[in-house]
């Protein structure tokens, strides 16, 4: 899978320096530059260390800064993230990983009692400038607990940002941006785009801008696909085979779901008069029941159409040989654009 | 305020005017239990190669030779299928044999077992047929087999979670005064979760027939046990709970049995839980996955081919001369029998229907859910593959 490779970062590097980087080594890179620029960054987790995590995404760190600032820690992931908010409540800013989606789980008393609501608890005394990256999504094959979707937890949580890079690119901006963020960070990693590769310089990395902002990936005016974190490579695809059909769509991806940028959503559902939200978690109590929500009360007067959703369906995640039923795929995106009336616009 | 200043003329007057402080004795402390019998040995129990492996029974020492040929096997042929593409991961258990034969031999029919995602072959020696073990490896379904049949919980992906259903199912059985015991199996890494600590405190409390079984076989992926536990064993945790802590030697099948057997009994008479640690060694890597190379160096792994549970086991039974090359072969070819068996029916496509995604979420559907199998039934229809 590979994602667009038009970032300003590709075309800053030149055509002759940028050399193909996948996501994994993006990510390290911005742990690696934030960890040399502020000593108070801390990498710590299970097996990222020596190993340098199950995904290599903290490949080098402890060989680079030392165990103690890249830390492999036993493996509680309540600890590590109780741990994370006592090093906070010090003035260290703790970049957490979680091993995978469903691995976070016995950490969320922590999160939803304590990192979440520190910086209210406190009236702004402490705030939480943690990092919470999580591998999360399905599309690789991994046994049960390996592929959950969780963003709808997070996003429910006030207090949490909830950010997911969809392109190399944005995978080192987010994360620097979350890494300097004084407030925690929710930092989803697709898992299936982990190998996604683009002409990423490390070199001449993009400008690192705050979390919360969407951004176009593809024009178009018949109607806006509305995404995010695995699914934009999906949407993409969909688009140019719409394209064939005459449909030309436009597709936004959100990068983050909390802040929520409604003025790059809107201000795109406006020109189109139609839109989809694309996601695989579950479709019930989803991000994009809320988004729909938002879009329909903001747009309703542009609106040619329901605004509609193709999501995972309301199940456990299915084990990796019915995984491919499960998954938003191409066919299903098209087909609910085709849904929209396509007929009585045109 | 008052007092405060009362307290600070005081301190003017002369020494002599004071009178004596007499501290009131403190309330008197005993402890709950006496902590010494709940202490590990201070080396873990080896039976094979010492002068108490001739007490062992021979039938014993047989049955014992013979599963761990055929759990080597049966390693050995699901690591090769993983290779073949036939599983999409296999945690093997090659080392732990021993630790995993005991863990199935110590219990009943109506005991239940309690296994991590590593311990596919506890569930195979305990009767679980090995093509259902495999299924949530290969991907067809999380949990192949029913578990009531087999008094097997579900294979155990998040680590020590199980631990505390062991405990409640224990408890269960004994409010119904049913004499079940269960097992429940972690690896060293486990023990570091909350669940670790909160099921053993319950058990320990509720006096609930249960035995912790942590094969600690010296790394979680690749963290060493001392990035693990500053405690001077793993089965010294028992103590802080109120419960007896056993050392063994996981690669002893003899002594792993032992201390096992003698667990649950103990659990069934009403003695309540035992925390029992196995000191093993994981010989392949954490799973097909995994690069050992990058955390520990191959003379490490040579040490521990050394002190194979097979080799222990077969070096005392052919001291004693009870291995000769009849049992050898009856073995070599009853493992032979499973191994092809196993690969036969694993090269076979699982046959799958997507519709099953919908039919086990709630006992009745929702509305939502019939929409979306319909949903899916048409896909399939157009595709042509229903
Ligand atoms: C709650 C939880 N966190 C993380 C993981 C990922 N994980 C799978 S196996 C493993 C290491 C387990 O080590 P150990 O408990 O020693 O058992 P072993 O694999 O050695 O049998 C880890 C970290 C998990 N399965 N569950």
């Amino acid at each position: 899978m590979t994602t667009a490779t038009t970032g300003p970062a590709a075309k800053a590097a030149g055509a002759g320096k940028a050399k193909p980087a996948t996501m994994a080594q993006a990510l390290q890179r911005a742990m690696r530059d934030a960890m040399a620029e502020d000593p108070t960054v801390h990498v710590m987790g299970e097996d990222v260390g020596t190993l340098g995590g199950v995904f290599r995404v903290t490949d080098g760190l402890a060989k680079e800064f030392g165990e103690d600032r890249c830390t492999d820690t036993p493996l509680a992931e309540a600890g590590i993230l109780g741990a994370a908010v006592g090093m906070a409540m010090y003035g260290l800013r703790p970049v957490v990983e979680m091993q995978f989606d469903a691995f976070a789980y016995p950490a969320f008393e922590q999160l939803i009692s304590h990192v979440a609501k520190m910086r209210n608890r406190t009236r702004g005394a402490m705030p939480m400038p943690i990092v919470i990256r999580v591998p999360y999504g399905g599309g690789i094959g991994g046994v049960e607990h390996h592929s959950d979707s969780s963003e709808a937890y997070y996003t429910a949580t006030p207090g949490l940002h909830v950010v997911t890079p969809a392109t190399v690119e944005d995978a080192y901006g987010l994360l620097r941006a979350a890494i300097a963020s004084d407030d925690p960070v929710v930092f989803l990693e697709p898992k299936r785009l982990y190998w996604s590769k683009s002409d990423w310089s490390p070199e001449a990395p993009a400008p690192v801008e705050p979390i919360g902002k969407a951004v176009v990936r593809r024009r178009g005016t018949g109607a806006t696909l509305i995404t995010y974190g695995p699914s934009l490579p999906v949407c993409l695809e969909a688009a140019e085979a719409a394209q064939a059909e005459g449909w030309d769509l436009e597709v936004v991806d959100l990068r983050s779901l909390v802040p929520f940028d409604e003025e790059t959503v809107c201000a795109s559902v406006r020109r189109t008069g139609r839109a989809v939200v694309v996601h695989e978690s579950a479709g019930f109590a989803g991000p994009g029941a809320e988004i729909v929500a938002r879009v329909t009360e903001r747009c309703f007067h542009h609106l040619e159409a329901p605004v509609l959703r193709v999501a995972g369906f309301d199940i456990p995640y299915p084990p990796p040989m019915l995984e491919r039923h499960h998954l938003p795929g191409v066919d299903r995106v098209l087909d609910a654009v085709a849904r929209l009336q396509w007929e009585a616009q045109s | 305020m008052d007092s405060l200043q009362q307290r600070s003329s005081t301190v003017q007057e002369p020494p002599g005017a004071v009178p004596a402080y007499r501290p009131t004795p403190p309330p008197a402390w005993q402890p709950r239990t006496d902590h010494a019998p709940l202490l590990p040995d201070a080396e873990p129990l080896r039976v094979l190669g010492t002068d108490a492996a001739a007490d062992a029974d021979p039938a014993l020492l047989l049955r014992l030779y013979a599963e761990l040929i055929r759990g080597r096997r049966y390693n050995t042929q699901a690591t090769a299928l993983t290779k073949q593409g036939r599983l999409a991961v296999y945690p093997s258990t090659t080392g732990q044999e021993a630790c995993e034969i005991a863990a199935a031999m110590a219990l009943e029919e109506r005991d239940w077992l309690f296994p991590s995602y590593r311990d596919t072959l506890a569930a195979v020696a305990r009767g679980l047929d090995p093509v259902q073990a495999l299924t949530l490896l290969r991907g067809d379904w999380h949990t192949g087999y029913d578990p009531h049949e087999y008094r097997i919980a579900p294979l155990c992906t998040p680590l020590a979670t199980q631990l505390p259903h062991a405990v409640g199912l224990a408890h269960a059985a004994r409010l119904k005064g049913d004499d079940v015991v269960a097992l429940a199996m972690v690896g060293d890494g486990g023990t570091s979760e909350g669940d670790f600590h909160e099921a053993l405190n319950f058990a320990a409390v509720w006096k609930a027939p249960v035995v912790f079984f942590v094969q600690n076989n010296g790394f979680a992926i690749s963290v060493p046990l001392a990035k693990q536990t500053a405690a001077p064993s793993l089965a010294h945790k028992a103590v802080g709970y109120g419960m007896p802590g056993r050392l063994v030697d996981g690669n002893d099948a003899v002594a792993v049995h032992q201390v096992l057997t003698e667990a649950v009994a103990r659990a069934r008479r009403g003695g309540g839980p035992t925390l029992v640690e196995a000191v093993t060694y994981r010989i392949d890597a954490h799973t097909n996955a995994d690069d050992a190379t990058r955390y520990r160096a191959a003379g490490e792994v040579e040490t521990w081919r050394a002190h194979d549970p097979i080799l222990l086991i077969e070096r005392e039974l052919t001291e004693r001369g009870l291995l000769d090359e009849d049992t050898r072969s009856a073995a070599a070819e009853a493992a032979e029998t499973m191994a092809a068996d196993l690969r036969e029916r694993m090269n076979a496509d699982p046959v799958l229907d997507p519709m099953d995604l919908f039919s086990h979420v709630y006992a009745e559907q929702t509305a939502q859910l019939r929409e979306q199998a319909a949903q899916l039934r048409a896909e399939l229809d157009a595709e042509g593959e229903a």
